[in-house]
């Protein structure tokens, strides 16, 4: 805590700028050796950036999710691997903010994140068919007295290994139906990880979202107090949703200012002409709008809906939330495209200060985690019924 | 209200176990609704009723239970006869 002074000082979006620095640096590194980002969650960490969103009372700062969203920005645009880590995390944060009041077990736990920085990883994926399926399960806790066990093959735990507690979903009990789920966090020491897949991928590759057996065993009270179900429609999705397309409107920033820099000195060469691809960075700048505009509107409508179950159940919000999703995964795919086109070979080359192939590659994660495709099933579900709001001001 | 919403819910809720084993105040998503069975159920709702759901009653909530599907179809019927 003795350090907890002098960075928590400085704002936010400082302490912010400042880890972001060091993920820039490493950016390149971690995704050529598809390792993970140590040195920026070290710098995250060092910055106090982990517990932010927890209340003041716990040792966090009340961070609204907005500013959360912009320390995604940040890091985003330094790389895309540490920031969606960060993100990831902040997810179990808002989580377990909203859905553990009331248990000593958490406010303690709570605690312990600001106190000593500590990484929430997220075991939902499970094989056997559930896939990315989120709200189902196969694997079930088992509650003997005091003790709950759980046992998982887990497809995906996103830095698993980097972690220092695992947010866990599974059924009630083992006579649950599989969409009758709780979620338990274990700590560091209460679990073991079997690695069973690697992860070797186009993009994203510092988030090493390795495959594991989970094998933990842990006192009662971890277990969640709400259904997961409410924790999922209330906050899980929203939340993934929103920090999500922060960080990859940071990806296509960045993009977009390689592409800009590029235009720029190409004008500087040749004073009195217009660069080929001047045009070109007026339209990513227009798309990089709608991004942003898409990405503030669902934090402004989530902020308004926060703390009141009726707003956050509605289906005109989980239409609006699916809707950003889809809207910022595919438009950045089409500013980083544009940008690869403005700034040609020195764009596509991997060592050049234009470089966009890590952009290009990370942006592509962004339409398959939870597959567009099923977001738009669920979406098109809802618009069986639900009518959306044409109102500005409503 | 309730025997029409029991067989209406058998017949589109999808789920893993026969509604004849569910109380009325039993929770539907921790029996196993999904979110495509609720709408699929809403919409037989409309089509029975003649009714058609607002946008305020567009949640979880409303289908959290057999009480609450039935006291929401009530709410709208009344509403949309007066």
């Amino acid at each position: 805590m003795t350090a907890a002074g002098p960075v928590t000082a400085m704002s936010l979006p400082e302490r912010a700028k400042r880890a972001a620095k060091v993920a820039a640096k490493y950016a390149d590194a971690v995704d050529r050796e598809g390792r993970f980002p140590s040195e920026a969650l070290d710098a995250m960490k060092a910055e106090r950036l982990m517990g932010v969103m927890i209340k003041a009372e716990l040792g966090g700062e009340g961070a609204s999710l907005s500013e959360v969203a912009d320390v995604c920005v940040t890091l985003g645009q330094a790389c895309g691997s540490s920031a969606m880590v960060y993100a990831m995390h902040q997810i179990q944060i808002a989580s377990l903010n909203d859905y553990a009041v009331g248990s000593a077990w958490y406010e303690e736990f709570l605690g312990r994140v600001c106190d000593e920085q500590l990484l929430i990883g997220s075991a939902t994926s499970e094989a056997g068919g559930i896939g990315g399926n989120l709200r189902n399960s196969i694997c079930a806790v088992d509650v003997v007295g005091d003790v709950v066990r759980l046992e998982k093959d887990a497809t995906v735990i996103s830095y698993g290994e980097a972690s220092d507690a695992i947010m866990v979903t599974s059924r009630r009990n083992a006579d649950a139906a599989p969409s009758d789920q709780v979620s338990t966090v274990f700590v560091k020491g209460q679990y073991t990880l079997e690695k069973t897949t690697d992860w070797d991928t186009l993009g994203m590759r510092g988030t090493c979202s390795e495959g594991f057996i989970f094998r933990a065993e842990g006192a009662k009270e971890q277990i969640l107090p709400r259904p997961f179900a409410e924790i999922a429609a209330q906050s899980m999705l929203a939340v993934s949703h929103l920090l999500w397309s922060a960080l990859w409107y940071g990806i296509a920033y960045d993009a977009f200012a390689r592409g800009q820099s590029f235009v720029k000195a190409a004008a500087r060469k040749n004073p009195g002409q217009t660069p080929p691809g001047a045009l070109r960075v007026a339209e990513a700048a227009n798309l990089l709008q709608q991004v942003k505009g898409n990405v503030v509107s669902g934090l402004k409508q989530f902020e308004a809906a926060k703390g009141n179950p009726d707003a956050l159940n509605a289906m005109s919000f989980a239409v609006a939330m699916n809707n950003i999703k889809i809207g910022t995964s595919q438009t950045i795919l089409t500013v980083i495209n544009h940008c690869m086109l403005i700034c040609g070979i020195a764009g596509y080359k991997n060592d050049t200060p234009y470089s966009l192939g890590r952009h290009l590659r990370d942006a592509h994660s962004a339409q398959l985690m939870i597959s567009n495709d099923r977001v738009l099933g669920n979406t098109s579900t809802m618009l069986l019924v639900n009518k959306p709001d044409p109102s500005l001001v409503g | 209200m309730h025997d029409v919403v029991r067989q209406l819910l058998a017949k589109h809720g999808s789920l893993p176990v026969s509604v004849d084993e569910i109380a009325n105040n039993a929770d539907l998503y921790d029996a196993g609704l999904s979110s495509f069975a609720s709408v699929q159920l809403m919409l037989a709702l409309e089509e029975h009723f003649d009714v058609e759901f607002p946008e305020h009653l567009l949640n979880r909530k409303s289908f959290s239970s057999i009480d609450a599907i039935a006291a929401a179809v009530s709410e709208i019927a009344d509403d949309q006869a007066a």
